[in-house]
């Protein structure tokens, strides 16, 4: 289903916060690419520096946070540096964000129409009635009743202004849509149809989308490709059917392990030590210190991708 | 539309009275609590003082009736209340036989459009400075100059005042120091009398707007900074919305709600921090006529205008609260509850 | 050989918090709290060096321009006034006075407020409503205006009286801000375990809640004390104040019904106000780096230099 257009590269990505104890290494070389019709899942545990990359991609990393080296290449352009007003282009228009927490991601004061509107005004000359059509149809599209047009967010469930949001997110066909978590902070029964809206509209439209979450349950629904994270280093990056078959890295193993199944028990596992300080990373691998297979060799140096599989590589010195 | 329910309304309007009856009872209880009965003292402070007081008798025969010294003190009371409900609060102590009301009306227009235009002004002057303190956005340059704007912040308004009347008017000569309008002009709809009072509102204004706007803006500062890192923020920033859409109806658009609620608490304490600069620049509103009602003892005079404050910033407050929900559609209960 | 090392990693965190890594050490704070000692040890050690009974009526020569100007004199460093008061004199008794008088009333508006909010927090229900509709009136009606109609009707003798008559007003915003403080506070971890494990109620506030809003009562203290030095001013400067002892308020009465202005006595009418412009913009500094310490986004942002 999914060309080999590439719609985002992300080459060699590395952000920092500096704090007043020093730089956090929140993102590390990260390389990753989205092809085009591709849902890429982001996975990780809180902390691991997916919303980082996230909000690199959207060039929204805030202070005391910064892009420090990469691109981000969105059709072929560089948007790392790119001007304020060349960005407010791009965005929504190519770039569409599907905002963590359905709670606060509406303006509680605003109107649904005025917010689902300005951001099709801001990139579109349609106006009166054309305009208020589109939003019915993108209400529609998202499973919403008309009447929702004239309602103030805290009219709705939280279900319903997720699905608002996703509206939002397509209003302008965009290129890639970047999901930060689209379905945590709901309960599960709204979760299946928030995930179904999405699934939906994406068929429909084509579109490509970063999806990012911790679940790897639902990820393994949605994504085509996984890309898993620690620490702020991708460590493993694969199509979802090969990683689940084969998880090659010690970290997606555990993640893998971690989905709860009704056909067996397992005892939950829990891996000793904490993730190291993220000011002063340690030489070598970043899972050294939880790595239940360490050896001398991953303190040394920082292991290399190795393709394992189609499509499927791995940083791991054991490989 | 949200808007405005019958019981937030009736609510509000239920404040509004409270606030009006808790005011004007400790104007009566403390002053009774703290042992003399004030109607004799002050008349024979007012004895003392003067020696010879014309219509001495007239007086004391019609505040023995009016207030009914001998009745209990509940009694008292109730009919203090009533002076209050009817704005009649008998005759002027210094100035007999003119009733007190008659004393505080002529200056109410003067206090009433230079207090209004004060605390609008400062609101919107804080809350433009603080926006633009807490918007990560703020070009640069603009940010480390609009800290000086708080310089004057802590500086009580009447000492400001004074400041302000010995550079700029005594010094300098550039505007008049006090009154409300020169004696050379004709009161009247006429330019040169417009002119004038203008001019002399300057000042007056100056000290309240520069010495109180700061505490807006601190508010607004961190409000600000708190919706900028409100999810909805980030979005509308990720719809690449202009600044300027963004800085108005996501940012100040929400911050402002809760400043509007701090703006109702503060009104009174501007009102009665803005008195004393009345006094200060022997403007004719009634703050200067509170002074002087202090310096003749005109117990009277003192109690209509500390009444009439009281009631006209209950109502200030109460448009606000009721000018609220237009704004805030989540209404009622949630207001009370943070903050 | 995991454990071995997270331990040493934990230890190179331990090591960089040393005592001066505190967020009490805000630079706003230290720098208002330092001014205000220094206010105060003027007052309090003022007395050793200067006579403080040249601070009453007719104790000096009238109208004594201050030493450095033309016709001073060493005697009266600062000058005196047209009641033949020492200006210095004046000062070193008034400032103590004044400090006094905002201390007192700002702890008993802080006492009852602590009282009252954490009643409404805890206990909510009609409790609460019922307090919390009393504070949110009392906090509109325009206190000065109360003030000076009681103060013009009660005599204030001294300035205990004064601070007293003051924390009628003094109360309200310190109850809101305990009563909303509860309220979080009650919803966290700690002090659900504490409710949960039968902790009494007393306990749970002073040793589990106080400590943590520390900053904020002590910011609201600041605000407080400036509030009421405010009020006390404004009374006195109306004459309203305590007329046996001198304060910052009195001498800009007294200098004011003297036309002092207009005869350009600047000696006269200045110095209490700076000095009063000092210990206000001392405590806005406090007030502002407390809430700063108490709410960490407020200290704007690094630019990541």
């Amino acid at each position: 289903m999914a060309s080999d257009q590439k719609v985002l590269e992300v080459n060699d990505l590395n952000v920092h916060y500096f704090t007043p104890r020093g730089a956090v290494i929140a993102a590390n070389a990260v390389n990753l690419y989205v092809k085009e019709g591709e849902i890429v899942g982001l996975v990780g545990e809180s902390g691991c520096g997916k919303t980082t990359v996230a909000m690199s991609i959207l060039q929204m990393v805030s202070a005391p946070g910064r892009i420090v080296g990469g691109e981000i290449k969105i059709e072929g352009q560089n948007i790392v540096n790119l001007p304020e007003k060349e960005l407010r282009k791009i965005r929504w228009r190519k770039l569409a964000l599907i905002p963590q927490g359905a709670m606060n991601s509406l303006n509680p004061v605003i109107k649904i129409r005025e917010q689902m509107e300005d951001g099709i005004t801001a990139h579109e000359k349609v106006r009166g009635v054309a305009l208020r059509d589109k939003v019915f149809k993108l209400l529609n599209d998202v499973g919403l009743p008309e009447r929702v047009y004239n309602m103030f967010p805290h009219e709705l469930s939280g279900g319903m202004k997720q699905r608002v949001c996703i509206a939002m997110a397509v209003a302008l066909n965009p290129v890639i849509i970047i999901a930060d978590e689209p379905t945590s902070a709901l309960d599960v029964v709204v979760q299946r149809v928030v995930a179904q809206t999405l699934l939906d509209v994406k068929t429909r439209l084509g579109v490509s989308m970063i999806m990012i979450g911790h679940d790897m349950g639902l990820q393994a629904q949605m994504v085509d490709r996984v890309a898993v994270m620690y620490a702020g280093n991708l460590v493993e990056v694969g199509p979802v059917g090969s990683i689940f078959e084969h998880p090659y890295h010690p970290y997606t193993r555990l993640l893998i392990d971690a989905i709860p199944s009704t056909k067996q028990k397992k005892s939950l596992k829990v891996t000793e030590g904490l993730t190291h300080d993220l000011r002063n990373p340690p030489r070598g691998c970043c899972f050294q210190f939880r790595c239940p297979f360490v050896r001398d060799a991953c303190r040394e140096k920082p292991p290399a991708f190795k393709q394992m599989a189609p499509d499927h590589f791995v940083a791991c010195v054991q490989y | 539309m949200g808007g405005l329910t019958r019981s937030y309304f009736i609510q509000r309007v239920l404040m509004f009275f409270l606030t009006i009856w808790i005011g004007v009872t400790l104007t009566f209880v403390i002053p009774r609590l703290s042992g003399s009965d004030p109607t004799t003292a002050m008349l024979l402070t007012m004895m003392n003082q003067r020696g010879y007081v014309e219509n001495a008798d007239k007086i004391i025969e019609s505040y023995k009736t009016s207030f009914g010294l001998n009745d209990p003190l509940p009694i008292q009371y109730i009919r203090y209340l009533g002076h209050v409900v009817r704005f009649d609060y008998g005759f002027s102590f210094a100035r007999f036989p003119t009733a007190a009301w008659d004393m505080v009306t002529p200056a109410l227009p003067w206090t009433l459009i230079l207090l209004s235009v004060a605390a609008v002004l400062s609101f919107l002057i804080g809350v433009t400075v603080g926006s633009l303190m807490g918007w990560r956005k703020t070009p640069r340059w603009l940010q480390s100059i609009l800290p000086i704007s708080l310089t004057f912040t802590s500086i009580p308004y009447f000492m400001f005042g004074i400041l302000l009347i010995s550079i700029i008017a005594f010094k300098l000569h550039w505007l008049p120091a006090t009154g409300g309008y020169s004696r050379s002009v004709d009161p009247g709809w006429n330019l040169p009398f417009i002119k004038d009072v203008l001019l002399h509102a300057v000042l007056p204004l100056i000290s309240i707007v520069l010495t109180s706007m700061g505490g807006w803006a601190l508010g607004m500062r961190g409000l600000m900074i708190g919706v900028n890192n409100e999810d909805y923020f980030l979005l509308a920033q990720a719809k690449g919305l202009s600044p300027a859409r963004v800085f108005f109806r996501y940012g100040i658009r929400n911050a402002i709600l809760p400043a509007l609620t701090a703006f109702a608490l503060g009104i009174g304490s501007l009102i009665g921090g803005s008195i004393l600069v009345e006094f200060i620049f022997a403007y004719p509103g009634t703050g200067y006529t509170l002074y002087r009602a202090i310096q003749e003892q005109d117990y009277t005079v003192i109690q209509t205008i500390t009444n009439l404050i009281i009631i006209i910033t209950a109502a200030g407050v109460l448009i606000l609260d009721l000018l609220y929900p237009l704004i805030d559609p989540r209404i009622t209960y949630k207001r009370n509850v943070a903050s | 050989m995991a454990v071995l090392a997270t331990n040493s990693n934990t230890q190179a965190a331990a090591r960089r918090v040393n005592i001066w890594d505190t967020p009490w050490l805000n630079a706003k704070f230290v720098t208002g709290s330092s001014i205000i000692v220094l206010v105060l040890l003027f007052g309090l050690l003022g007395p050793l060096f200067w006579n403080t009974d040249l601070a009453f009526t007719a104790s000096s020569p009238v109208n004594l321009p201050p030493m450095w100007d033309k016709g001073g004199s060493p005697e009266h460093p600062l000058g005196t006034e047209s009641n033949g008061r020492d200006m210095l004199a004046q000062l070193v008794v008034g400032i103590p006075a004044s400090l006094k008088v905002g201390l007192l009333a700002a702890s008993i508006g802080m006492g009852i407020g602590i009282l009252l909010g954490s009643l409404a927090g805890y206990l909510g229900g009609w409790t609460d409503h019922i307090i919390r509709t009393i504070t949110d009136s009392v906090i509109t009606i325009p206190s000065l205006m109360v003030l000076i109609s009681i103060a013009a009707y009660v005599r204030m003798p001294d300035t205990t009286a004064m601070a007293l008559i003051l924390a009628l007003f003094a109360w309200p915003g310190p109850t809101r801000l305990i009563r909303s403080q509860v309220l979080t506070l009650r919803e966290r971890g700690f002090v659900r375990m504490a409710l949960l494990s039968n902790v009494p109620a007393l306990e749970i506030m002073l040793f589990e809640m106080v400590p943590n809003m520390l900053p904020w009562l002590a910011a609201s203290l600041t605000g407080g004390i400036s509030g009421a030095i405010l009020g006390a001013t404004g009374l006195e400067a109306l004459g309203l104040g305590p007329t046996r002892v001198p304060s910052l308020g009195t001498i800009i009465n007294y200098a004011l019904n003297s036309s002092a202005l207009v005869r350009g006595m600047v000696w006269w009418w200045l110095p209490p106000i700076i000095t009063l412009v000092i210990i206000f913009t001392a405590f806005f500094l406090m007030t502002v780096g407390l809430d700063e310490i108490a709410n960490p986004r407020l200290r704007g942002y690094g630019n990541g230099k």
